[in-house]
């Protein structure tokens, strides 16, 4: 090949690169500027019709929040972070098993199954007092409240990815004579990995509710204290920072929970 | 009935020695029922090792039932099934036959080398004796023709290719008898020939006995050199024809008289079902 014939081909890689980078820029660019128009929209609102900042602060004041009283924030962030991961891990970790158990059994499915639908049934605004009695003021009961929260989803979602083995699947491993554990290992566990990643991007922002909720019933630390602290107070911008802070947690447990979906599922 | 047909053995396998002829797979008036319904009624069929077989019938006539019945997924009612003169559970515990499926049943998490590799896998910790094949998975790759794919995930590959992976898996433990069923029937027409083609080299490359369900008759003539033909409500043998067509076969042999005859013949049995 010439170089002659090779050149436009370089030209028109430089487009297409060109064309891509636009592309994913516009991705960027187009969220970002939705975000920032509306909080202008916020500010030429509250300082137009001179809203008192104890009803609704402008974004500048939330700002203003979180240069001065980024440690406060940070102080209140770990509890809740350490909560919401214990209950993350735990409530999950709780539902994989009992699903594994729930999928080899069909007695211990029909013993429990009804028991687990309730306790899913009650809210968890009426749960949580119960479980603040019963565990104390520290961080047990909201770890548990988390991790209660983040049980019932991955349960349903872990069963039928357990499940979800084709017919086809299961004669091959027959014919392979496979036992009852290869069968686990090899073709139910990793089958039910697409299932159970759905079901964790759920429980990576409902832990976090269920953390925040425990600390609203009795806490002194925490996102959730700070939200009841800053709500009595008329302390407006520190409440909306806090509530900025609690979404960002969120947004953060999803991302990892995301980005480990991807390194682990690659079909 | 079926057993007088098999009386005129003649065929051109380079592998298989007449005098020695051995049984790979026998059944003895064997019966298959689902609850009250009867799937098969009585087969009595003879396949010689070596021997390649395919079977054809109208829809629901119990083609797949009978390869079930052989890789002991479902138990005979009545009769008697044995593979190399052992029972169908003691063939499969020692991995005397393979199944590829109509659909590959790849598992998707898995490379196609991994995919091949799976049948070795399963029993070593347990201690299993695994028979497995002169060639090494990847040799069975490039025997099926995927060199250079062997990473490749299942959802890279064409249709086509995913078949040849199963069927490279179903290689990797040297089964004496490989049955399958409509392996082919949702590849298009192309990938079909090609891979028909393949099929034959590969049963004559390895010696193995093969069952070979479908619903095409052409392929059922291109393929076998039996053809055996059931009848439904409740499946029974029909008819096993011999095909003797050269055993070196192209694509170009679908156009003669004597192919063409072969299958005028069978589809006037299928319409007398």
């Amino acid at each position: 090949m010439s170089l002659a014939q090779i050149s436009p081909d370089i030209e028109e890689n430089k487009v297409d690169r060109l064309a891509e980078m636009r592309k994913r820029a516009g991705n960027v660019a187009i969220p970002l500027g939705t975000a920032i128009s509306l909080l202008l929209i916020w500010q030429l609102g509250v300082r137009l019709f001179e809203v008192p900042t104890y009803i609704a602060p402008a974004p500048t004041d939330v700002l203003a929040v979180f240069k001065n009283e980024f440690p406060l924030l940070l102080r209140n962030f770990w509890p809740t972070l350490v909560e919401s991961l214990s209950g993350f891990v735990v409530g999950n970790l709780a539902a994989i098993l009992i699903a594994v158990a729930f999928v080899h059994s069909r007695t211990i499915e029909k013993a429990f199954f009804p028991i687990a639908v309730f306790i899913n049934t009650i809210p968890i605004l009426a749960i949580a007092p119960i479980l603040v009695l019963i565990f104390g003021a520290g961080m047990t009961a909201k770890v548990v409240i988390a991790a209660l929260i983040c049980f019932f989803p991955t349960l349903v979602n872990m069963v039928r990815g357990l499940q979800s083995v084709s017919p086809q699947t299961l004669e091959l491993a027959r014919i392979l004579s496979a036992s009852k554990s290869e069968v686990f290992w090899k073709i139910r566990l990793p089958s039910s990995l697409p299932f159970l990643f759905s079901a964790l991007k759920i429980a990576a922002t409902t832990c976090v509710i269920g953390a925040i909720v425990g600390e609203w019933i009795g806490a002194d630390v925490g996102l959730g204290a700070l939200i009841i602290d800053s709500t009595f107070n008329f302390r407006s911008p520190l409440l909306y920072a806090t509530v900025f802070v609690s979404s960002g947690l969120s947004v953060l447990l999803f991302t990892a929970v995301t980005v480990a979906e991807k390194l682990v599922i690659r079909w | 009935m079926s057993v007088q047909h098999l009386v005129d053995v003649a065929d051109t396998h380079p592998h298989q020695d007449l005098a020695s002829r051995n049984v790979a797979a026998c059944l003895s008036g064997a019966s298959v029922k689902f609850g009250s319904f009867t799937a098969l009624e009585d087969i009595s069929l003879e396949i010689g090792e070596g021997e390649f077989w395919t079977i054809l019938g109208p829809s629901g006539c119990g083609k797949s039932t009978m390869l079930r019945l052989v890789s002991d997924l479902v138990p005979a009612a009545k009769g008697n099934v044995e593979i190399l003169g052992k029972t169908t559970e003691a063939a499969r515990l020692a991995r005397e036959f393979a199944f590829v499926f109509q659909d590959a049943t790849l598992l998707p998490w898995r490379s196609a080398l991994q995919n091949v590799e799976l049948p070795l896998e399963i029993g070593r910790k347990r201690g299993v004796r695994i028979p497995h094949s002169d060639k090494s998975p990847r040799e069975l790759l490039a025997l099926v023709g995927l060199n250079g794919r062997e990473d490749a995930l299942p959802h890279e590959l064409s249709g086509g290719m995913r078949q040849r992976v199963a069927i490279a898996r179903a290689l990797v433990c040297k089964p004496k008898l490989l049955l399958m069923d409509e392996p082919f029937g949702a590849l298009d027409e192309m990938t079909r020939d090609h891979l028909n083609l393949q099929l034959r080299d590969i049963w004559r490359e390895t010696g193995v006995t093969i069952l070979f369900v479908t619903h095409s008759i052409p392929e059922a003539v291109f393929l076998g050199q039996k053809v055996l033909m059931l009848r439904a409500n409740p499946g029974r043998v029909k008819e096993v024809i011999n095909v003797d067509l050269p055993a070196k076969r192209e694509i170009a042999l679908r156009e003669t008289p004597e192919f063409n005859r072969y299958c005028g013949r069978l589809r006037q049995l299928l319409e007398e079902c």
